[in-house]
């Protein structure tokens, strides 16, 4: 049978952003499939360098509408170890706390996105309704549904009162029970069984190589989480469960993803119930000393990762930030080759894909005048002859 | 006026249909966009459904601020579009470029692009004001007939 390339994206009625997917088939199976990216692509590290730390913060945020707190905190750890201040422990347990409502309304909108994209529009439906509770509470937490803007440089901008706590505690209950019937409707239901049993299948090897992260990897049986791996804001201090799953496939992704849910809702509890007294921010000086700070965080889709290098203004130098998407996209390429067609927009939304976090960079030369696209051999190539050059040679190590 | 203009203004009102773009949006009203959809806002009530082809859609739903991969792209998929159609720009970064204003992938402002019918600002844009933006675009269309 000849082969045929059909592009998928950038806009698709399966996508919610615009990304765009080389598919070779052969009949309805897929043989190859590339990905391309940055059509999401505005520049924001060059912008963040041309912002004080505060405006950055505004900024930051606004890398990803879903996963808006994790990017800030991650960014807003590098500037205080930077500025080496001392951030209340009340501070830490608010952000953590919203760490974790995040992950419970992001999750909660996989699982609508995912439903939909199965065609089973009533689950899509439900978990949206019920999604509105966890708005709720951070509306009534921060002021404001999608981004939040609950930190701060020092700590947080906000305390949390005692009816606020028990809003959040009595909506918490009743998506616990949602989520209860969503995990039986999860592992029960034939119809969804079928469309996502062996579906989109990435091996625990494969997964390693390819380096997934978050629950894409955690679905493929590796034990992978920054909450654990290296404890950061009060995680240490809380008891929770590290969710795998061996089955590899869309249906492993699906109840990793529902079971980390319940764990959200106990951390949540224990958070509220054992909030530290105390102020909840500090003075931090508006010109960060000079120094470099790297830090990484559990995002809802996996292990976001910032770089930061201050140069003694009140500018950061530059930032980088490594959005866990850009690292999963790696394994849909593998996920998708051999599926059926009907299956990619299932696959691709099954690693959670936010493109909106990843479009950030583009090789460019400027002597060529034009994009080149460099492979991973020219790559290391070129970084070690970079490092060469100022004196540091990997090759001897 | 025709019969034919008159069916298609009616029709239009009954049930304007919708076809959302992404142009480089941070997602935060894009998830808005999907929220006024379900059960909590349910702006289906109003006639209006999300389609998946600009050859379906009245009214085009742009958030984000325009970058330069995709001026081209929302240049196309308007032209795509049948008479009479509208473009509604979603958010600050949709009326002005927002936060992106001055970063150098970004074209900031739908306006820039394409000729827009509602303004809804906010970052992110509330549904409800996504619904009162929907409302007064009807009510300016039947003030026209």
């Amino acid at each position: 049978m000849s082969k045929i390339t059909i592009p998928l994206g950038p806009q698709h009625p399966a996508l919610k952003e615009p990304e765009n997917f080389m598919l070779v088939l052969e009949g309805e199976q897929i043989t190859g499939a590339t990905v391309n990216l940055g059509y999401n692509h505005r520049g924001m590290e060059k912008a963040a360098e041309e912002r004080t730390y505060m405006q950055d913060l505004y900024l930051i945020e606004r890398v990803c509408g879903i996963c808006s707190h994790s990017h800030t905190t991650c960014y807003i750890t590098n500037v205080e170890e930077l500025a080496k201040a001392e951030t209340p422990k009340r501070a830490l347990a608010i952000r953590t706390l919203f760490g974790e409502l995040e992950r419970v309304h992001s999750h909660l909108l996989w699982l609508g996105v995912a439903g939909y994209e199965m065609g089973f529009e009533t689950l899509f439906m439900y978990t949206w309704r019920d999604r509105e509770q966890v708005l709720d509470c951070l509306e009534m937490l921060s002021g404001n549904r999608v981004h939040y803007s609950i930190n701060t440089l020092g700590g947080v901008r906000r305390d949390i009162t005692a009816e606020q706590k028990a809003g959040v505690l009595k909506r918490i209950k009743y998506l616990e029970e949602r989520t209860k019937y969503y995990i039986s409707l999860a592992t029960e239901e034939t119809t969804l069984l079928a469309r996502t049993q062996n579906v989109g299948k990435l091996p625990y090897d494969v997964a390693i190589e390819r380096g997934a992260v978050g629950p894409t990897a955690r679905a493929s049986g590796i034990a992978r989480d920054v909450r654990k791996d290296d404890p950061y804001l009060i995680y240490g201090e809380l008891d929770f469960k590290l969710i795998t799953h061996n089955t590899c496939d869309v249906f492993g992704r699906l109840v990793v993803r529902a079971l980390e849910l319940m764990e959200s809702y106990k951390m949540i509890e224990q958070i509220l119930n054992n909030l530290p007294e105390g102020p909840i921010a500090v003075k931090v000086p508006w010109r960060i000393p000079a120094g470099e700070a790297v830090n990484h965080y559990e995002a809802p889709r996996g292990e976001d990762i910032h770089y930061l290098k201050a140069n003694n203004t009140d500018k950061p130098e530059r930032l980088k930030v490594r959005a866990p998407t850009l690292a999963n996209l790696q394994s849909v390429a593998y996920m998708m080759e051999g599926g059926w067609l009907a299956d990619v927009p299932l696959v691709i939304a099954a690693i959670d894909p936010c493109m909106s976090c990843t479009d950030r960079a583009v090789v460019w030369n400027p002597k060529k005048g034009k994009k080149e696209i460099y492979g991973w051999e020219e790559l290391r190539k070129m970084g070690i002859e970079h490092y060469k050059r100022r004196g540091v040679d990997f090759t001897k190590l | 006026m025709k019969i034919i203009d008159k069916l298609i203004t009616w029709s239009l009102l009954k049930s304007p249909w919708i076809l959302h773009f992404n142009s480089g949006a941070c997602n935060g009203c894009d998830i808005e966009i999907v929220d006024a959809l379900t059960p909590k806002y349910d702006i289906e009530r109003f006639g209006m459904v999300l389609k998946a082809t600009p050859r379906h859609a009245d009214i085009l739903v742009v958030s984000g601020p325009v970058t330069r991969q995709q001026v081209k792209r929302l240049k196309t998929i308007y032209e795509q579009m049948p008479e009479p159609k509208f473009v509604m720009a979603i958010g600050a970064c949709g009326c002005s470029g927002g936060v992106f204003n001055g970063c150098y992938g970004v074209v900031p402002g739908v306006d820039k692009t394409l000729p827009v019918s509602v303004y809804i600002p906010g970052c992110p844009a509330r549904p409800e004001a996504i619904i009162d933006g929907v409302v007064k675009l009807i009510q300016s269309v039947e003030g026209k007939k």
